[in-house]
């Protein structure tokens, strides 16, 4: 008898020092981004947004009472190093929710682990094949590259063309816009007369815009990341071609006017309201969030992209879901996260459902075209 | 006692699941380390043993993996099955490579495999409607060997640490046997081999293919593995990394070559803890190696104990 009420004593003082420390203990959000690398411009962005954002919780009390704790391992780029990160912010941090994964590369090699293991995974990549088929455990933030086509070939109709040269690189990021280009164009009544390719790392691509030249193309899209859809730009000006341009939501920065100088005039593409946040009307319920990341992320360290938005958007889905989950429990985290409705982030306004992974709309792509060395919302 | 240095091996790899199970160390970076030591092993016999430089073994492991990854996704092939197309392949090709290729010698040679290994790339990057380009390929399913589904971190350490406690077995007795010989004296003269009889250039495509076959073995171990393969994985930098393994842990040693191999693969999961620092003290490790033990770590660290041994033995002399 006595040693069973001793015993009972002892266990109820352990459960309460348990608990005790268990609300102490800080919330792990892990991470694995591209900081360095072929991609380091999309993943250096998305690590200091996370950084500061994490800064800023914390300094406010943090969620529910506990601190955030960011556990964070630089991929690289390499899709292998970025499977055996996950595995070791699941297995070693024992992390409660990962947001992460720079590119689509980086993304599906993960998505294996993320779903055998059963722990929420909010990605910051770009194509469509992450959310489709939806699967149970994987969200995205930033838009597909699906709809940055679409968006494009509504403005191609609308200005009354329909035929069309594709111009893209050997990337990822390149070769899946490419499908989707090649896809949707019978959609939208298209032709597609030319579809070029190029490398990368090339310098110049005058061969490949020669022969668009020649196929009778009334407009080229082109679809990359980095430096090599500047090039494109300046060799179309070089040569002479008086086509309309159509970029991808991957040159949605400053530096890409900046490489191509006036040979970007004109140039149109679908981007994020982010870059022309300061241009949307004061009614939409957008600019004040936009305004406040901008101003926050340029206040630190200098010019604003949408990339690092991506990450803003991912994080705060995150906090949100913890928040009205009331815990850390991986299967309500994940319920909560799916029950995302009218949040207000930096891509557009998203409402996820068990359908949609996503949850944003055509909407919140803005067509944009470079006037005066500028992004102008021309809609 | 010729395989004494095997047998610890053995003994080691079958212990460490046990004092430290579920350890991330051992079941995760462990499979990476043994299948790093697997290509470290097979290419140490082109490098270490003939003397045949390869910059584009990355090629050969990036055959078997998507020979299997194609052929279990896109054909609905049993694993084993597609394991042994990707072997079969992997040496008719390094069959035909062969005769051409190991007729160069230093600069060219590596000039050769390097661009060998660079348009096996190119394809895997291009060909997108048989290898899904730069994203890769997805949903490779787990492997089943008789009916036992590798299919947990732990069941991978098994089959990995087996295989290369095999590869190692393999090297150190072919390198004792009359081919390992006839290898060696290529190394060390073409020329005098020639006039001993040795049929050179056979000798040379021989190791060539065999060494292939290990890359592409590991290769298919590691589509399943991963459940995922991107032409990343198969690039220049991870030919170069493998001849960096096998520099390291000592050129003409298997032990040297899979330890190196392991000593790289543990250090960049160390060291990533370091952040911007991890490829600062990544360099200052590797030149300080190179610097003070330029027959390599482990070829180094062996010969120093059998000094020091060898000192305390004189020094009990009266």
């Amino acid at each position: 008898m006595k040693t069973g009420f001793w015993k009972s004593i002892i266990t109820a003082t352990l459960l309460v020092v348990a608990s005790l420390v268990n609300a102490a203990e800080p919330i792990k959000i892990g991470s694995f981004l591209t900081v360095t690398g072929p991609a380091s411009f999309l993943g250096d962005p998305e690590l200091k947004t996370l950084q500061m954002y994490v800064e800023d919780i914390n300094a406010k009390g943090g969620v529910k009472g506990r601190k955030i704790e960011l556990i964070h391992y630089d991929t690289g780029g390499k899709a292998q190093d970025a499977v055996s990160f996950v595995k070791r912010l699941i297995q070693s941090d024992k992390v409660d929710l990962i947001v992460g994964g720079t590119t689509t590369g980086d993304t599906m090699a993960v998505i294996p682990d993320v779903e055998k293991e059963g722990i929420p995974f909010i990605s910051m990549a770009g194509a469509v094949e992450i959310i489709e088929p939806v699967k149970p455990w994987v969200f995205k933030t930033p838009h597909t590259d699906r709809m940055a086509a679409a968006k494009i070939f509504e403005d191609i109709r609308k200005r009354g063309f329909t035929k069309v040269a594709l111009i893209s690189g050997d990337g990822g990021f390149d070769k899946s816009g490419r499908a989707q280009v090649l896809k949707l164009a019978p959609e939208y009544g298209m032709t597609l007369v030319a579809d070029e390719s190029y490398g990368n790392k090339d310098t110049d691509m005058t061969t490949q815009l020669t022969k668009i030249r020649a196929s009778g193309a009334e407009v080229i899209i082109n679809f990359g990341l980095g430096q090599a859809p500047a090039i494109v730009t300046k060799n179309i000006k070089q040569l002479g071609i008086a086509l309309p341009v159509y970029q991808s939501h991957g040159v949605a920065s400053k530096t890409f006017i900046d490489l191509a100088g006036d040979a970007a005039e004109g140039v149109r593409l679908p981007a994020a309201a982010l870059v022309v946040a300061e241009q949307l009307p004061d009614t939409d319920p957008q600019k004040p969030v936009l305004l406040a990341y901008k101003n926050k992320y340029e206040a630190k360290h200098g010019p604003v992209s949408t990339f690092g938005g991506h990450a803003y958007d991912g994080l705060m889905i995150a906090v949100a879901a913890i928040e009205r989950a009331g815990g850390v429990d991986r299967a309500k985290v994940r319920d909560e996260i799916e029950r995302t409705k009218g949040f207000i982030g930096t891509a557009g306004v998203f409402n996820m459902s068990p359908q949609d992974h996503m949850g944003l709309n055509a909407a919140a792509f803005k067509l944009v075209e470079v006037q005066k060395g500028a992004w102008k919302i021309i809609e | 006692m010729r395989l004494a240095g095997f047998y610890l091996c053995v003994v080691v790899v079958v212990l460490l699941p046990m004092v430290f199970p579920n350890n991330y160390f051992v079941t995760v970076v462990g499979i990476s380390a043994g299948l790093h030591a697997i290509l470290a092993v097979g290419l140490n016999l082109l490098m270490g043993y003939a003397g045949q430089i390869s910059l584009g073994h990355a090629a050969f492991f990036g055959m078997g993996a998507y020979s299997s990854a194609i052929l279990t996704t896109r054909f609905a092939w049993p694993g084993v099955w597609a394991m042994l197309a990707g072997l079969m392949v992997t040496a008719v090709l390094a069959w035909v490579l062969a005769r051409p290729i190991l007729r160069l010698r230093g600069h060219y040679l590596a000039m050769a495999t390097l661009g060998f290994g660079v348009i096996i790339h190119v394809i895997m990057v291009q060909a997108t409607s048989w290898t899904g380009g730069p994203d890769g390929l997805t949903g490779i399913p787990p492997l089943n060997l008789l009916g036992w589904v590798v299919d947990s971190d732990t069941r991978w350490y098994i089959v990995i640490a087996a295989t290369m406690l095999l590869a190692i077995w393999l090297s150190l007795n072919l390198i004792d046997s009359r081919i390992g010989r006839a290898l060696r004296a290529v190394h060390g003269s073409e020329f005098a081999a020639q006039m001993l009889g040795i049929n050179t250039s056979r000798a040379k495509t021989q190791v060539f293919i065999v060494s292939a076959l290990f890359a592409a073995f590991a290769g298919s171990l590691f589509a399943h593995q991963q459940g995922f393969v991107s032409p990343d994985s198969f690039s220049l930098t991870i030919s170069v990394e493998l001849v960096t393994m096998v520099v390291l842990g000592g050129m003409a040693s298997t032990f040297g070559a899979a330890g190196g191999a392991i000593t790289l693969t543990l250090l960049h999961a160390g060291l990533v803890v370091f952040q911007d620092y991890e490829m600062l003290i990544h360099g200052v490790l590797l030149m300080a190696v190179m610097i003070f033990m330029p027959q390599g770590l482990f070829v180094g660290l062996s010969q120093a104990i059998r000094k020091i041994g060898h000192g305390l033995r004189s020094g009990n002399r009266p």
